[in-house]
């Protein structure tokens, strides 16, 4: 519950941002991030609110940490907090 | 139960040289604090994921301990308030809430057995689900918030973006600082630093734990989800303990500013104001439960509804939650391994303690990885 995840932000529309989760598109609101997102950003998730937008230089230290735990198996309850929070976006919008 | 594959160990760090590298400096500067044990606290469930899951206590010098504290949001969630979660199902209301939930028993029964009886309670992933759910019928919601500050502030702006009138919010949502002055004041307590969570300080900024550093003289350090992140925050940690010099010092400076994120904060506290509470096993904690303020009357389930927890104190409470020491475990004074239900009677797919519920629960962790996190033969990447 306290994972965050981050994603790549496809569309904004007022507060609601499209964000690709490794291929899997959801919308996120925007009203808590602390720096206003456009497209290309990436953010970190957290239960369908990006809380923070991250800075360019740090975009591949994040996400390689995700990469490594989401190629675990399904029963890794690091993986599966991440692919909750996913999920936790809302309606899909692939 | 989860049998670790020893190939893991040369995955487990993206970097071994480095990983080795903190490791040897951290044995070195526990080392020159020179006593036969040091003990440290994180508070956060996914930083005991990551300890557990990439082996890092194999890691560890000996003579430090790292206890994993009140960090898991679920495990803290009071009898008492999933007892109004409850009553409100079984009064026929629909209640909605985040997965976790579900299994954590209250008095005389978890939303899930309350489910099983016919209740109508709904999982969400996002408080924002649970605001369309409540857009499509007429019917009054009840979403049943649980989270700490990070997931408080998602409630917030849900509140604060003008929800439907049958839309209504239970809130069992803590706040953390409070509690870590709970833990350091604790007589048995042995913590002489903490590790704090890097994703609740991207909200609340490091600067927040400065009056605690300053009433309790104990070290402070943020740190990341890494297992590199967690090393490099426990060698600072190890240092402000040999050196004797309490401070807060910012080991994620990619996620936590001082200020944190100032626009999450300003939705956090015109929604929420911290009041006093229980944190289940743990203590009454002042100013560690979030309630929402009388501007938001119209939409807090404890003043709109008559919830009626009498009922539920016709059945006995099960027997063996009275064993259950998630309390001691989360204060740091027990190991889940000194619980004899631990494996036995209780297990994930039929937990007796709320520790044993969430992914984010010390129980769970340990069991799922192997039933006790000192593990041996799969630490071999770092050089103890
Ligand atoms: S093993 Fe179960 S009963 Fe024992 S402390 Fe953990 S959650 Fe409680």
């Amino acid at each position: 519950m306290c994972l965050g995840v981050p994603g790549k932000v496809i569309d904004v529309q007022g507060s609601v941002a499209t964000v690709d989760f490794w291929g899997v598109r959801r919308q996120v609101r925007l009203d808590v991030v602390d720096e206003p997102v456009e497209p290309g950003d990436y953010i970190l998730n957290h239960v369908g609110y990006a809380i923070r937008r991250i800075p360019t230089g740090e975009i591949e230290a994040t996400l390689a940490l995700y990469e490594e735990l989401l190629a675990r198996a399904d029963a890794d309850l690091m993986a599966a907090d991440i692919r909750g929070e996913i999920q936790g976006v809302g309606d899909d919008r692939a | 139960m989860t049998v670790r594959d020893p190939g893991l160990t040369e995955l487990k760090f993206r970097d071994p040289g480095r990983a080795r590298a903190l490791a040897g400096t951290l044995a070195r500067v526990v080392g020159d604090i020179g006593r036969d044990r040091v003990s440290v606290m994180h508070v956060c469930g996914s930083h005991e994921q990551a300890i557990a899951r990439f082996g890092l206590r194999a890691a560890l010098p000996r003579t430090l301990d790292v206890i994993m504290g009140p960090g898991c949001p679920v495990c803290i969630t009071d009898v008492p308030e999933v007892d109004e979660g409850v009553a409100l199902a079984r009064q026929g209301v629909r209640v909605a809430t985040y997965g976790d939930m579900l299994k954590v028993p209250g008095t005389s029964m978890s939303l899930a057995d309350a489910q099983a009886e016919g209740a109508r309670v709904e999982v969400v992933y996002s408080v924002a689900q649970a605001v369309d759910a409540a857009r499509r019928s007429d019917e009054p919601l009840v979403f049943f918030a649980t989270g700490f500050e990070t997931t408080a502030v998602a409630t917030a702006a849900a509140v604060l973006q003008d929800p439907p009138p049958n839309f209504f919010v239970l809130s069992a949502h803590k706040y953390i600082p409070p509690v870590m002055e709970i833990v350091a004041e604790m007589p048995e307590t042995r913590v002489e630093g903490f590790l704090a969570a890097g994703h609740a300080a991207t909200i609340t900024g490091w600067g927040v734990f400065e009056p605690l550093v300053a009433r309790h003289r104990l070290p402070v350090v943020v740190a990341g989800f890494e297992p590199l992140d967690i090393l490099a925050g426990l060698v600072k940690l190890a240092e402000l303990i040999r050196d004797g010099r309490p401070s807060v010092e910012n080991m994620f400076p990619r996620c936590v500013t001082k200020e944190g994120n100032l626009r999450a904060q300003e939705r956090l506290w015109r929604v929420f104001r911290p009041i006093g509470g229980r944190w289940r096993g743990i203590a009454h904690v002042p100013n560690g439960n979030l309630r929402l303020r009388d501007e938001w009357a119209h939409l807090d389930a404890r003043r709109q509804f008559d919830i009626d927890l009498h009922r539920l104190c016709d059945h006995a409470p099960p027997a063996l939650v009275e064993a259950c020491l998630c309390g001691d475990i989360m204060a740091g004074i027990k190991a889940p391994t000194d619980c004899g239900l631990f494996g036995r009677q209780c297990v994930p797919g039929a937990p007796v303690g709320a520790c044993m519920v969430s992914s984010e629960g010390t129980c769970r962790i340990w069991y799922q990885y192997g039933g006790h996190p000192e593990l041996g033969g799969y630490g071999a990447v770092c050089a103890r």
